[in-house]
């Protein structure tokens, strides 16, 4: 099994109080206002769907800290390997003098990219850490 | 056996290849000539490598009256682009929509 994981993490200064923020991560129709059209419930162990124009994500609810932590599964099932993702989402509510602090990380690995970057043999990881770098400057 | 991968890896090997390739990301589509004038190489080493990088995806070419104008083709670069970078730009504009919707949900 190849355990190799990586992490991403976004984090934003949102100017509205905590439990604001928390109605947003929690109620299915705020949630299809800004990720996408799901089922979710703020029950651990809750089986949901996040359904989007692209495909869809299946997930599980893993914590529940009202207005302060929510973490589910974020599993992206894809025929072509590399496109497969298998991930954990947790985000975290800081309150702040002005607002919240929202921190989303994101951990998982994708069983293909191992063997695709061959252990980053020849430099390629370079490349592909330049080739990021341009394609993030176009957004 | 060939991956999908292989040709991409092999066709953006050569730095004069990935130079241009990097460019066209950059600055958009552009003609052969003005793609040779600033490659250091000329113009039919500039042609052969594009035509390569046709062939594995990675541009596109347009044809308008005697010019032939290439564009780079991101969408190619999906099996090789770290997942993560595709995720953060993903939350990023979740964020975004989530700012927007918090900002509603004063009304």
């Amino acid at each position: 099994m190849n355990t190799e994981t990586r992490t991403v993490v976004v984090e934003r200064e949102i100017a509205h109080p905590p439990e604001k923020l928390w109605r947003a991560l929690t109620q299915p129709h705020l949630i299809a206002e800004w990720l996408m059209r799901n089922d979710f419930a703020p029950v651990v162990g809750h089986r949901f769907t996040l359904s989007g124009d692209w495909g869809s994500v299946e997930c599980d609810v893993l914590t529940v800290e009202h207005g302060k932590t929510l973490t589910y599964t974020w599993n992206h099932a894809h025929a072509d390997p590399a496109f497969d993702l298998r991930s954990v989402v947790s985000f975290t509510l800081t309150p702040t003098g002005s607002g919240t602090l929202l921190r989303m990380e994101q951990t998982g690995f994708r069983p293909e990219q191992k063997q695709a970057f061959g252990g980053a043999r020849h430099g390629w990881e370079q490349h592909l850490t330049n080739l990021e770098r341009v394609l993030a400057g176009l957004d | 056996m060939t991956e999908p991968h292989d040709i991409l890896f092999r066709t953006l090997a050569d730095p004069t290849r990935r130079a241009l390739f990097e460019r066209l990301c950059r600055e958009g589509e552009k003609t052969v000539g003005a793609l040779t004038a600033q490659a250091g190489v000329s113009q039919p080493v500039v042609s052969k490598h594009l035509s390569l990088l046709k062939q594995a995806g990675l541009v596109r070419d347009r044809h308008e009256g005697r010019q032939t104008h290439y564009s780079a083709q991101l969408g190619a670069l999906a099996p090789l682009v770290d997942w993560t970078g595709q995720m953060a730009r993903f939350w990023e504009t979740r964020f975004d929509d989530l700012e927007n919707l918090l900002r509603r949900m004063d009304q």
